[in-house]
C-alpha cells in the first residue's frame, strides 16, 4: 500500500486529537470536583 | 459515571469499526487510490464541527433571548468541541493533501475559510478567559458566537462558489458529484461514528461547565458566610 504512513497519520490524528481533549476535560472535571468537596466540607465545618 | 462506560465503549466500537469499513471494505478510488480513504475520516470531522458549532450558534442565540446560563455552558462546551473536530479535520485535510496534491496546504477558498473559521473560535475562546463578570462574559461571547458562524455557510459554500484546489463536492455537489453506493454507505457511517464521538465529549464538557458554576456558587455561599461570621464575632467579643 503506497502512502499508508499519511492514512495511518490521519486515523491516528482523529483519534488522538478527541483522546488528548478529552483527556483534558476529565483533569479539569477531576480539579473541580475536589475543589468543589473541599469547599462543601468548608461550609460543612463552619 | 459508571452508567457511562456502556455508551463509551459502543462508540469506540463504532469508530474502530468506521476507521475498518474506510480502510478495508470502502472500494479503491481511481485516481488517488487507497489515500482518498483519508476522506472518510477527513469529511466525519467536518460534519462533528459543522454540527458542533450550529448547537452552539443555537446556544447563543438562546443566551440572548433567555438568559439562562444554560445556554451559556451550552455555547463555550460545543465552540470548544467544534474547534477540536476542526482541528482534526484540518490535521486529516494536510494529510491528504501532500500525498494527493504534492503539498502540505494552499490558500484556497476552501481551506482559507476553514482556517478562518478555526481561528474565530479559538478568539472566542480566548475572549471567555479575558471576561471576568459571568453576565458580560456570558452576552459579548455570544454575539462573538454569532458573529464567528457567519463563516461557517461560506466554509460549506466555498468550493461550489470559487474554482478551488480543494475537491468538488462529493454530496449534494450537483449533475457530476457522486459517490459509489459502497462509498456512501461507509461514509454515512463513519460520519454517525464521529457525531457519537462528538456528542459524548460535548456532554462531558458540558458537566464540566455545570461543574463551575457549581463552584462558583459554593465560593459565593462560602464568602457571604465568612463575611457574616466577621461581625457576629466581633459583637459575640463585646459582649
Amino acid at each position: 500500500m503506497r502512502n499508508f504512513h499519511f492514512l495511518f497519520a490521519a486515523w491516528m490524528a482523529v483519534w488522538a486529537v478527541f483522546f488528548v481533549y478529552e483527556l483534558s476535560v476529565a483533569s479539569r472535571v477531576s480539579r473541580l470536583r475536589d475543589e468543589i468537596d473541599r469547599l462543601k466540607q468548608q461550609l460543612r465545618e463552619e | 459515571m459508571k452508567s457511562r462506560v456502556p455508551i463509551t465503549l459502543v462508540v469506540a466500537a463504532l469508530m474502530f469499526f468506521a476507521g475498518y469499513a474506510a480502510l478495508f471494505i470502502a472500494p479503491d478510488e481511481r485516481t488517488m487510490h487507497e489515500i482518498q480513504r483519508i476522506f472518510y475520516f477527513h469529511l466525519g470531522s467536518w460534519t462533528a464541527m459543522f454540527t458542533a458549532l450550529t448547537i452552539a450558534f443555537v446556544a447563543n442565540v438562546g443566551w440572548l433571548l433567555t438568559r439562562k446560563p444554560e445556554w451559556d455552558w451550552l455555547g463555550v462546551s460545543a465552540v470548544e468541541v467544534g474547534v477540536v473536530s476542526c482541528t482534526s479535520g484540518l490535521i486529516t485535510g494536510v494529510l491528504w493533501g501532500k500525498p494527493a496534491w504534492g503539498i502540505w496546504w494552499t490558500w484556497d477558498a476552501r481551506l482559507t475559510t476553514c482556517f478562518i473559521l478555526w481561528l474565530l473560535y479559538i478568539s472566542y475562546l480566548i475572549l471567555r478567559g479575558l471576561i471576568d463578570e459571568p453576565q458580560r462574559r456570558a452576552t459579548l461571547s455570544a454575539v462573538f458566537g454569532i458573529f464567528a458562524f457567519l463563516d461557517a455557510p461560506l466554509v460549506y459554500a466555498s468550493n461550489r462558489l470559487w474554482r478551488t484546489q480543494h475537491p468538488a463536492p462529493v454530496l449534494f455537489g450537483g449533475a457530476d458529484s457522486g459517490l459509489d453506493p459502497t462509498m456512501v454507505k461507509v461514509l454515512l457511517f463513519s460520519m454517525c461514528a464521529m457525531l457519537a464521538l462528538m456528542m459524548i465529549v460535548l456532554v462531558d464538557r458540558y458537566r464540566l461547565e455545570r461543574m463551575r458554576h457549581e463552584l462558583d456558587e459554593l465560593s459565593v455561599a462560602a464568602e457571604t458566610r465568612s463575611l457574616s461570621a466577621g461581625p457576629a464575632l466581633t459583637s459575640a467579643t463585646k459582649g
